[in-house]
């Protein structure tokens, strides 16, 4: 079987993981990569570790402020994980911290790398559109995973405009009627 | 759930070495030689321990490396509208505070609770003693919708019920009477979604989060059985997000129950509107279309087009018993559409009415200009108006509305210009400012003693070592009084 078949095999089981958890209303984000940092079940886990074989790619995040950052990171890793764990600056990058509660870790592809990504789930929709400056290639950096084949890609971080969003998103209003 | 639980703590950490490993490096930059007390750098004071004062504190941090920042909150426990706002079945938005807990114990910041702003200390004093302050403390209002009786019993602002189930202090002794089978919601944004999922949520889902137990208890004996949610404009206006529509979509053992007439020329226009929109209104149409499981005894529905106009009494006057919704037509189309009567009028009966219209600053200190029309600090790119070195970050900068992210960016924004005022000169900072040691002493002499940082951790420990007893995460302390004794111990 090749890698990237059990790639998705392996996301197909978290999502069915994750179908079995949302037994409530809220929405169990597990993240889609499965790296030695979550503890899905040992099976999983071991699966992973011999998939990943320390296979290193290079990741390029065009930054806010226009400069390029280039980092060397496994594959396996999500795209947030490499953000944290390379201790990269970008603002508020990841606040919930990979859990689908946020859209801070919006990130902007390249249309042909976006379009070898994979489906995305309603969830990951959801958060996206909340998120500031949204594309058609936009993705949660939580909900991506590095793969051997994404090598050399470039990530756009999009601009933060905080006047973009029209103040109908938390409350309604429900004033009384003139009279 | 559990398993979640495990994630987050594993992520937990995993943004905690993050942090650190930036906080080295900050201090490498400063040659890790200046002390607090022997600081000449910019004093900066931030009112308010929620979202937008740590998000604040945590960008001054990191812009500057010899800026010193002090948090004042008026309660003894810090996180604003993450701990008292944010719904207890959420408990992945809560992940903030991993990142607000680091900001606060950076070397460079410090939090004092139990400072009520305003009154024990003026704006004045702090303008004195720091040489910029930041005003973030929220909206801790609430809009009235203006009816005959909505004083009665019975009807509850949104802020005060949600208030009561993530354990407020000033909500304990709320005791809403869940004896009725209908609570009609007076607006459709988040936080009305919010209310009526724990109103129709399981039990023992509940009774997995944070949510108060006293709260628990009353709703475990619940018989509301159904929730109406009210808007005054149409689906194409609902201000809810799709993540909490959906988890009303996907409630076990509670069917959607909506009027289709309300939903009518919604599908030709669908095509057109813009992505996040358009998935909110396929989402409600679907809802609309299959209802969910015609054997839940508990449902839920959206009402559009309707404004509360009185709040109906029993025949003895004295609580609610029902509520009078004039029915609208749009005027306009899109975003802008107003609603205007038609003159006509529908009877709810209801035994319970949250009123969820909307959060409210409200001015804290007479020395604060304030706008009681758009009710914020009037302001310009978070500069006060007319006042040089005060700020203002958060929904007291440009109202309650927005998710976490919003107010991060917001006060990320405000911490920028308030650096940049700095770099310009616009702010004095040829003088030293002494800082929270001057106010710490001010307040002593007024009998008001703060709680720090590391006596909130006391109260944490104790409110998870209660929660683990009842297989929760957490069980908040109620009283104010009980916390500051743990604080103190």
């Amino acid at each position: 079987m090749s890698a990237c078949a059990l790639r998705v095999l392996l996301q197909r089981a978290a999502v069915m993981r994750k179908a079995a958890h949302q037994t409530f209303s809220q929405t169990r984000a597990f993240p889609q990569c499965v790296t030695g940092s979550y503890t899905y079940s040992r099976g999983i886990n071991t699966l992973t570790n011999s998939l990943r074989a320390e296979e290193k790619v290079t990741v390029h995040f065009l930054n806010r402020d226009g400069k390029r950052i280039s980092v060397k990171a496994l594959t396996g890793e999500s795209l947030l994980d490499i953000v944290v764990n390379h201790d990269l600056d970008i603002d508020g990058f990841g606040a919930c911290e990979g859990t689908l509660a946020c859209s801070t870790c919006h990130l902007i592809f390249e249309e042909a790398v976006y379009k070898k990504l994979g489906p995305i789930s309603d969830e990951e929709m959801d958060m996206l559109d909340l998120a500031y400056g949204l594309t058609d290639t936009s993705r949660l950096g939580c909900q991506v995973c590095l793969r051997k084949d994404l090598d050399g890609m470039i990530l756009r971080v999009p601009d933060v405009i905080s006047d973009a969003r029209v103040d109908s998103e938390k409350e309604s209003s429900t004033a009384p009627p003139k009279v | 759930m559990k398993m979640m639980t495990m994630i987050n703590l594993v992520r937990g950490s995993v943004m905690k070495i993050h942090g650190l490993s930036r906080a080295s490096r900050c201090l490498a930059a400063e040659g890790g030689v200046r002390g607090l007390s022997s600081s000449s750098g910019p004093r900066v004071c931030i009112v308010g321990g929620g979202p937008a004062g740590f998000y604040t504190a945590q960008q001054l941090l990191k812009a500057r490396h010899d800026t010193a920042v002090d948090v004042y909150e008026r309660l003894p426990v810090p996180f604003g509208l993450v701990r008292f706002g944010v719904a207890p079945d959420h408990p992945e938005v809560k992940n903030v505070i991993n990142s607000f807990t680091q900001t606060a114990q950076h070397e460079r910041c410090s939090f004092h609770g139990n400072v009520n702003v305003g009154k024990d200390v003026t704006i004045d004093e702090l303008r004195q003693a720091y040489h910029a302050v930041v005003l973030s403390y929220g909206a801790e209002g609430n809009r009235s919708m203006g009816i005959p009786g909505e004083d009665l019993p019975g009807v509850f602002s949104a802020k005060d019920f949600v208030g009561w189930y993530n354990g407020l202090p000033c909500n304990k002794e709320l005791h809403p009477d869940l004896s009725c089978e209908t609570a009609v919601i007076l607006g459709q944004g988040n936080v009305a979604l919010d209310v009526a999922r724990i109103l129709l949520a399981p039990v023992e889902m509940l009774k997995e989060t944070d949510i108060s137990q006293n709260s628990l208890e009353a709703l475990a004996n619940s018989k509301v059985r159904r929730v109406l949610i009210v808007g005054r404009r149409g689906p194409l206006q609902i201000a809810c997000t799709i993540k909490e529509l959906r988890e009303m979509v996907n409630l076990p053992k509670v069917r959607a129950d909506m009027l289709p007439a309300d939903f009518k020329g919604i599908a030709e226009v669908l095509k057109d509107l813009p992505r996040p929109r358009k998935r909110l209104t396929e989402l409600m149409m679907k809802a609309v279309k299959e209802g969910g499981d015609d054997k839940a005894e508990k449902c839920w529905g959206l009402r559009f087009f309707r404004s509360p106009v009185e709040v109906l009494a029993g025949a003895d006057g004295k609580r609610a018993t029902g509520i009078r919704l004039a029915l609208n037509k749009l005027e306009g189309s899109g975003e802008s559409a107003r609603a205007e009567v038609t003159g006509q009028t529908e009877d709810v009966d209801c035994g319970l009415i949250i009123s969820s219209i909307g959060y409210k600053s409200i001015p804290i200190d007479p020395a604060v200009p304030f706008d009681p029309r758009r009710a914020i600090v009037p302001n310009e790119m978070g500069r006060v108006q007319d006042t040089a070195g005060l700020y203002c970050s958060g929904w007291v900068k440009r109202g309650p509305t927005g998710v976490i992210a919003t107010t991060m960016n917001d006060s990320f924004d405000t911490a920028r210009v308030l650096i940049q005022d700095m770099e310009d000169g616009k702010l004095d900072l040829s003088v030293n400012k002494p800082g929270a040691k001057a106010i710490t002493a001010l307040l002593q002499t007024r009998g008001v003693r703060t709680v720090l940082f590391s006596q909130w951790e006391k109260i944490n420990a104790e409110e998870e070592k209660r929660g683990r007893s009842l297989g929760k995460p957490r069980e908040k302390l109620l009283d104010v009084d009980e916390m500051l004794k743990i604080a103190w111990s």
